[in-house]
């Protein structure tokens, strides 16, 4: 995937590895499916999901995204944001609306 | 590519060890104060540093190992306890240690 830009739009994979086997998953389970923006690219890092497993880990982009507090937990002050590092791998563009 | 609704239904398949967010832990006060380390909690931490030192196993497989932990036993264990749960079960996929020593050094106590 190409890389993310600041301020881009994305939706984190509504993916449940752990729901087919073994898995090692660094995105947490309450953001799955959920939209964001790309606040900043963090660098590359060998990918934990094989890391876990002794596996061969080719580095993978690592974001920091940007996601409304109220949208997922019903709480919080208007403006109030998660910032979550995000594999880019787990991360969808969202077309411009 | 509709996003997922807020309201979240519960029977999504999210592993026993994501706590983020679940409700029962919103529920509960959060306990902050510091909590003295034991002398097994110390051991338990050096062994993984050497561990990770001598590239045994890595931090990565020590939370693969940790996550693999069957639940009730996952809420049962104090945190260190899950490290040397988890520790043990690498060295043995590895064959670092296999299942005779471990057992022969449990009965020894």
């Amino acid at each position: 995937m190409a890389e993310l830009a600041p301020g881009r739009l994305v939706q984190v994979r509504s993916d449940w590895p752990e729901a087919r086997g073994p898995a090692h998953i660094r995105t947490p389970h309450y953001l799955r499916g959920r939209r964001g923006r790309i606040v900043r690219r963090l660098g590359e890092f060998p990918n934990p999901e094989d890391l876990a497993f002794a596996r061969p880990a080719p580095k993978l982009p690592l974001y920091h995204v940007a996601f409304d507090q109220a949208a997922i937990w019903g709480e919080g002050a208007t403006g109030d944001e998660l910032l979550v590092e995000i594999f880019g791998h787990w991360l969808q563009e969202v077309p411009a609306q | 590519m509709p996003e997922k609704p807020s309201t979240e239904p519960e029977e999504l398949p999210r592993a026993h060890h994501d706590l983020g967010g679940v409700a029962k832990y919103a529920c509960q006060p959060v306990d902050t104060e510091p909590h003295a380390l034991t002398d097994f909690d110390k051991q338990v931490d050096a062994v993984r540093s050497i561990l990770g030192a001598k590239k045994v196993m890595s931090v990565d497989e020590l939370r693969r190992g940790i996550e693999a932990i069957p639940e009730e036993t996952y809420h049962r264990l104090s945190y260190y306890q899950r490290w040397i749960r988890s520790i043990a079960d690498n060295l043995l996929r590895r064959g670092v240690v296999s299942e005779e020593e471990l057992r022969a050094e449990l009965e020894r106590g």
